[in-house]
């Protein structure tokens, strides 16, 4: 099966409606097997980026998400940042607790997200929007 | 939008996501299944989802929402199909589903329905005394 994706370059998705949260998880998916994630691993990654495109999109009021294959010399990955210039989050810590909402969300998308990766950054202020690095190493 | 079809299969509303649904999408099944739930007068709802790669909050606080909805309509919900995968990156994500029940397949969804249904008709016609009946001497 080939995948139409060109592995050697960042793949952006802007994220602007519901339907390209959609989008982001099956491209996120289509890298996650191309470098080789086991199928729990895949799930998780998919999972966590459906989480952080929806809040790009609800609480960023839209933005942009970039899939990038890497490899570290020992094992390869997959990196997913996360960027949008809506109103940014005041209190991190706050936003990172579980079952912290401000939308009648579940509260878990943060949280659970970091969970479900290897590397979790995120950079943040009023103002300044919220641009988010995730990770998954393939084992 | 696209929306999921729901089957009606004897006293029972299936319902199989094949789609890797929008929150839209998703949103749009818990209201019509509401409304099928009335019109048919079904007890009983069984969820399918061995076709979803993933569950994520929304879709599981979805779910949880369609548990309550039906319950409240007097109707037994039950998910079937979860792959492994994701019963347990749902357990790293946080997510409980409290109040959800599930089963392995289909089959095995209509035999918990039943039985439910089964149990609350006895209770129904119990005359609240659990004393076994005694032959008098
Ligand atoms: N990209 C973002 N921009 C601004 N605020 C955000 C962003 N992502 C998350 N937040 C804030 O963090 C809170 C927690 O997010 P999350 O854990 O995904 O839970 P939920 O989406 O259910 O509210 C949100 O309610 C929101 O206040
Ligand atoms: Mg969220």
């Amino acid at each position: 099966m080939t995948s139409g994706v060109d592995l050697s370059r960042p793949q952006a998705q802007t994220v602007g409606s519901d339907e390209d949260v959609v989008r982001v998880r099956q491209l996120v998916r289509t890298v996650a097997v191309a470098v080789k994630l086991s199928l729990v691993d895949q799930t998780k990654v998919v999972t966590a980026a459906s989480e952080l495109a929806r809040n790009t999109l609800v609480y960023g009021g839209g933005g942009t998400v970039e899939v990038t294959a890497v490899d570290n010399g020992r094992r390869p990955g997959i990196t997913i940042v996360f960027a949008d210039s809506g109103p940014g989050i005041a209190d991190l810590e706050l936003a990172l607790t579980d079952g912290y909402t401000t939308g009648g969300g579940l509260g878990l998308g943060l949280s659970g997200a970091r969970r479900l990766v290897d590397d979790f950054d995120i950079q943040t202020a009023p103002g300044q929007g919220t641009r988010i690095t995730i990770t998954k190493w393939s084992r | 939008m696209e929306r999921v079809p729901i089957l009606k299969i004897g006293d029972i509303l299936l319902v199989s996501i094949q789609v890797d649904m929008s929150d839209q999408t998703a949103v749009a099944l818990q209201e019509d299944l509401a409304e099928r739930i009335v019109a048919t007068g079904c007890h009983g709802v069984i969820i399918d989802i061995t076709a979803l790669d993933i569950v994520d909050s929304f879709v599981g606080r979805m779910l949880s929402t369609i548990a309550s909805i039906s319950r409240v309509l007097d109707a037994e919900t039950v998910v079937v199909g979860m792959r492994p995968a994701v019963a347990i990156t749902l357990v790293e994500l946080g997510l409980s589903l409290n109040g959800i029940r599930t089963a392995l397949n289909v089959e095995r969804g209509m035999e918990l329905i039943a039985a439910e249904r089964d149990h609350d008709r006895h209770d129904e016609f119990d005359d609240g005394s659990d004393v076994e009946p005694t032959a008098s001497p």
